[in-house]
C-alpha cells in the first residue's frame, strides 16, 4: 500500500482512471435523469415529489463517502506522514460539502410538501447539518494557519474528531424515534421498487463518479500549488525577485 | 403539448421538483468549473514560475 504513497505514482494512476469515471458519470447522467424526472412512476404515497430522493439520497450518500475519504486520508496522514493522503483530504472535502448542502436543501424542498415543514431538528437532519458545518470549518481551517505544517496537521486533526459523527448519522433513524424514514438498503435488499430503484442508482452511479473525476481535477490542483510554493523558494533563495502572490 | 406540460407540473409539485434539480446542476457545475478553474489557473502560474528559471 505505501507504494501509492509517491505522489507521481498516485497520480498516474488517478489520471488513468479519471476519463472512465468521467465516462460513466455522463453516460448515468444522460440516462438517469430522462429515468428519474420522466419514465418512472410517481410514489402512490408522495406522487412526483418523490423524484427529488433521486437527488437527495444520492447526494447525502456521498456527502458521507466524501467524508470518510477526508477522514481515512487524514488517519494516514498523521499515521505514516503521507503527504498525498492528506491532499486527497483536502480535495475530496469541497465537493462532500457541495453534496451534503444540495442534500439538505433537496430534503427542506421535499420536507415542505409531504412533512408540511421543510425542517425538523429530529436526530438524521441536526447530525446532517453538523456534518456540513465539519466541511465547513475543515476547508476554513486550511487557509487559517501562516505556519502550513500546523495547519496540515489541524486539518487533519479536525476531521479525524469529525468522524464521530458518520456514524450517527447512519444509525440516526435506527437510534432515535425521528421524523426521518429508515434506509431503504438494508442487509436483506433495497426495500423500493425496481421502477425507482433503478433512476436511484443510476444518479448514484453518476454522482460517484463525477465525485471521483472532480477529486482527480482537484488533486491536480493541490498538487500544483506545492510545486508553485517549492519553485517560489527556489527563486527567492536564488536572489531573483519574485512578485507577491 | 398537453403531456408537456403535464411533465412540467410534476403533478401539482413543480416548484419543488423543479428546484431541486435546478439546485443539483448549480451545485455539480459549480463545483466542476471551480475546481477546472483552479486547477488552469494554477498550471499558468506554475509554468510562468517556471519560465524565467529556465533561462
Amino acid at each position: 500500500m505505501h507504494k501509492y504513497a509517491n505522489p507521481t505514482r498516485f497520480m498516474k494512476i488517478a489520471n488513468t482512471v479519471m476519463p472512465w469515471t468521467t465516462a460513466i458519470a455522463v453516460i448515468c447522467f444522460v440516462i438517469g435523469l430522462p429515468v428519474a424526472l420522466y419514465t418512472s412512476p410517481p410514489d402512490y404515497q408522495q406522487g412526483d415529489t418523490v423524484r427529488i430522493m433521486y437527488i437527495h439520497v444520492p447526494a447525502a450518500w456521498l456527502a458521507l463517502m466524501a467524508y470518510m475519504v477526508t477522514a481515512g486520508g487524514s488517519a494516514v496522514f498523521l499515521i505514516w506522514r503521507h503527504t498525498i493522503a492528506h491532499v486527497i483530504a483536502r480535495a475530496s472535502a469541497p465537493v462532500g460539502a457541495v453534496f451534503c448542502a444540495l442534500c439538505l436543501f433537496t430534503g427542506m424542498l421535499w420536507g415542505k410538501p409531504m412533512w408540511g415543514t421543510p425542517w425538523v431538528w429530529d436526530a438524521r437532519l441536526t447530525s446532517m447539518l453538523i456534518l456540513l458545518f465539519l466541511y465547513l470549518g475543515y476547508i476554513a481551517l486550511g487557509d487559517a494557519f501562516d505556519d502550513q505544517e500546523r495547519g496540515d496537521k489541524a486539518q487533519a486533526v479536525l476531521a479525524l474528531v469529525g468522524s464521530v459523527n458518520v456514524p450517527i448519522i447512519h444509525f440516526s433513524v435506527e437510534w432515535w424515534n425521528t421524523l426521518h424514514q429508515p434506509s431503504i438498503v438494508t442487509m436483506q435488499g433495497l426495500t423500493i421498487n425496481a421502477q425507482m430503484a433503478l433512476p436511484l442508482l443510476l444518479m448514484v452511479g453518476a454522482f460517484q463518479c463525477f465525485y471521483i473525476s472532480v477529486v482527480v481535477i482537484r488533486l491536480r490542483a493541490e498538487l500544483l500549488s506545492a510545486k508553485i510554493r517549492v519553485a517560489r523558494q527556489n527563486l527567492a533563495a536564488s536572489g531573483v525577485p519574485v512578485a507577491a502572490e | 403539448m398537453e403531456a408537456l406540460s403535464e411533465f412540467f407540473a410534476m403533478g401539482g409539485y413543480a416548484t419543488y421538483v423543479w428546484t431541486a434539480y435546478g439546485l443539483a446542476l448549480f451545485g455539480i457545475g459549480g463545483i466542476l468549473l471551480i475546481s477546472l478553474k483552479s486547477w488552469k489557473a494554477r498550471e499558468r502560474e506554475f509554468t510562468a514560475l517556471r519560465g524565467p528559471s529556465r533561462q
